[in-house]
């Protein structure tokens, strides 16, 4: 389906949360990184509800790490 | 060593700790993680530095990144302050700073709302009504402020947890441009005040300390200096010189000579 991951519209074969985050970490099926929070259309999706979470055609999903800054 | 030495009470500063929301802390000195040329270099000045509370920006996962300023900080035990740079209003901050908890697990945030790419200088209408919220929410919340006494205190008012006046603008190493702000700002206020961004060298971060300030956060000044790590090093005796100094209690300016030594009889 299509999603909007991190501002881009593309054709994903992702259909949860973490499965999103796993494509964009190249974490495959080993240990998801930390430090990473997920946004889907706005609203916060805790860690613990990112492989319940599923998405939508058109949903907006915002992968956020943290980063050298500040 | 004499009697008076070995009775001696002045506490020792390494007992000296910075206190925010109930949680101590060995050193005043908080650094940034912005401006590193390398992960390596930036390990190497955050250990120099003794730093035990460190700022992270939160930005989208680019594809492929390798290594990171997370497990950076993780394996040297440096607890990870997020921030909400680059937000421009309140909303933005607000949501960056749930993600920044989401991501780091912990409530406490760097609270920073620009007003403009050209000064990079706080909003203070959108700071303090970001505050507002993330306080209600629960969060621990060190504002990024001007140095305005009274901005300064409502942001205390509002709950805030610290108050981190600017010595000059983010990044332009100025030092403190107006010491008599901060010093009000010191004088009035009941929570820690840090003193944040514009720090150019060694002497303004003691200057900071002296003037009564409970720590300084710093990143440019060490992550772009020619040598990272000395000047971190340098930065870490600075702020406990100056500390150290402002616990002494200095003494009194005068305008002429005052002889050290006893009168000839």
């Amino acid at each position: 389906m299509e999603l909007i991951i991190n501002g881009e519209t593309r054709r994903s074969t992702a259909t949860t949360v973490e499965a999103v985050v796993r494509d964009l970490t190249s974490a495959g099926a080993g240990e998801i990184p930390g430090g990473i929070a997920v946004a889907v259309n706005d609203e916060v999706v805790r860690r613990t509800a990112w492989s319940a979470t599923d998405l939508s055609p058109g949903d907006r999903v915002d992968v956020l790490t943290a980063v050298q800054g500040g | 060593m004499t009697d008076t030495l070995d009775t001696h009470t002045s506490p020792d500063i390494d007992e000296d700790r910075l206190v925010i929301a109930g949680v101590p802390f060995g050193s005043r000195l908080i650094t940034g993680t912005g401006g590193a040329p390398s992960l390596e270099v930036l390990e190497e000045a955050l250990l120099a530095s003794g730093t035990e509370l460190t700022t992270v920006a939160m930005r989208r996962v680019a594809p492929g990144t390798q290594g990171s300023v997370w497990d950076v900080l993780a394996r040297n035990g440096i607890r990870p302050l997020p921030n909400t740079a680059g937000c421009f209003t309140a909303a933005e901050a607000v949501r960056t700073a749930r993600l920044g908890r989401e991501a780091v697990e912990t409530d406490w945030v760097k609270l920073e709302v620009i007003a403009d790419e050209h000064t990079l200088l706080p909003d203070p209408v959108e700071l303090l009504e970001a505050a507002e919220t993330l306080v209600d929410d629960g969060f621990t919340v060190l504002p990024y402020t001007n140095d305005d006494p009274v901005l300064a205190r409502r942001l205390e008012q509002t709950g805030c947890a610290a108050v981190m006046p600017l010595a000059a603008p983010i990044g332009s190493g100025l030092g403190i441009r107006n010491p008599h702000n901060l010093e009000l700002i010191v004088e009035q206020a009941g929570v820690p005040v840090i003193v944040d961004a514009g720090i150019g060298t060694a002497s303004d971060a003691a200057l900071a300390m002296e003037l009564g300030c409970d720590a300084v956060l710093l990143a440019t000044a060490v992550t772009r200096a020619q040598d990272p790590v000395l000047m971190a090093r340098a930065m870490r005796d600075a702020v406990r010189a100056g500390r150290g100094a402002r616990r002494a209690g200095r003494i009194p300016i005068r305008r002429h000579a005052l002889a050290s030594s006893p009168d000839v009889v």
